[in-house]
């Protein structure tokens, strides 16, 4: 199966894409603390090294793009890129920092508040 | 290939469903790299960037052209804090230049926190400017290092130009307690500016 690019075939790509593969902030793509973790049984071929090694790290749970970055020892910029192009490819799913919606500001707030104390 | 590439790493719990962070800033030596690893439950990571003088990303896979190149780093730490809420604390030192990885941390960031010495209070301005500038509301914690002088928490106020609803707390960056408990303070001015709107 051939992952889809349909975004680069219809010419309706995103940012980094058009910045000659520059690692465009990409504000509502991927954050620092957005969690992507592999999905089961995707071929790796025609992964390159650097995919492959993302694969077997997000194969084991999910991981923020920055700690993707750390244990990688690869700058988030870079790193952002080949996450972009995993999910594209079906490869990675990622879970967005805040599902908003779901959690007004005042009761997000309030949970961490509760954590830290209780922790603590 | 088959070369482990990864420094075990420790999964996020599968029930998580919300990611925040905080930023931890302040001068060099102040105390970021040791408020995150007091705090955090895995061992700190880093991350690094290399720029040009200039102040332009080098993101080429095959690495940085060798002349005017500088690196800038981060250290963060994780805390969990339900089932469903995990907090990452990064830790970055001030710049003068705003670079992408100061974009990367600042966009969503709850709030920051200011590690301060009293023994250089005005090595705190810049990155206080930094925040103001781009509306991340903040605390200033001073940490008390041996032999640091001890103001009048007035004094500290007026040097450092904070607004009234500013807090200010101490803390020991070495000490769990003291640390979580100036996160605590920030998080609870957090909510002071969240009255239940959006
Ligand atoms: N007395 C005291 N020493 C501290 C405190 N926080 C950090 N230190 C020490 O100050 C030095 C610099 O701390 P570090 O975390 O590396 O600073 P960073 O450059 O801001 O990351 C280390 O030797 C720490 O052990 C504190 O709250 N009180
Ligand atoms: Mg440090």
């Amino acid at each position: 199966m051939t992952p889809p690019r349909p975004g680069r075939d219809r010419g309706l790509v995103r940012p980094y894409v058009v910045t000659e593969g520059r690692a465009h902030p990409t504000r509502n793509t991927v954050d620092l603390v957005t969690l992507v973790m592999a999905v089961r049984n995707r071929p790796l071929s025609g992964l390159n090294p650097e995919k492959r090694r993302v694969m077997e790290l997000c194969g084991g749970g999910a991981l923020s793009v920055a700690e993707v970055a750390a244990h990688l020892s690869l700058a988030v910029s870079v790193t952002k890129v080949l996450l972009c192009d995993l999910i594209d490819s079906g490869h990675l799913t990622a879970r967005p920092p805040v599902p908003k919606a779901q959690r007004p500001d005042a009761q997000l707030l309030q949970e961490v508040l509760h954590g830290l104390r209780s922790r603590f | 290939m088959g070369s482990a590439p990864v420094s075990d790493p420790v999964y996020v719990s599968d029930t998580v469903t919300t990611t925040v962070k905080i930023l931890v800033v302040g001068h060099f030596a102040v105390g970021k790299t040791t408020f995150v690893g007091t705090l955090s439950e895995i061992r700190p990571l880093r991350t690094e960037e290399t720029m040009t003088r200039a102040g332009e990303l080098v993101d080429d896979l095959a690495g940085a052209p060798d002349k005017t190149t500088t690196t800038v780093a981060m250290d963060f730490g994780r805390l969990t804090l339900s089932e469903s809420l995990v907090l990452y604390l990064f830790g970055a030192p001030g710049q003068k230049r705003f670079t992408r990885l100061w974009e990367d941390m600042l966009h969503g960031a709850l709030g920051a926190l200011v590690l301060a010495d009293t023994r250089r209070l005005d090595h705190s301005f810049d990155i206080m400017g930094l925040l103001e500038e781009h509306g991340v509301p903040y605390a200033v914690a001073v940490n008390h290092f041996e032999g640091a002088p001890v103001f009048p928490e007035a004094d500290i106020r007026e040097a450092l130009d904070l607004l009234p609803e500013t807090p200010l707390v101490t803390c020991d960056a070495r000490e769990a307690t003291s640390s979580a408990g100036a996160l605590i303070s920030l998080v609870e001015y957090l909510q002071t500016r969240t009255p239940g709107e959006r």
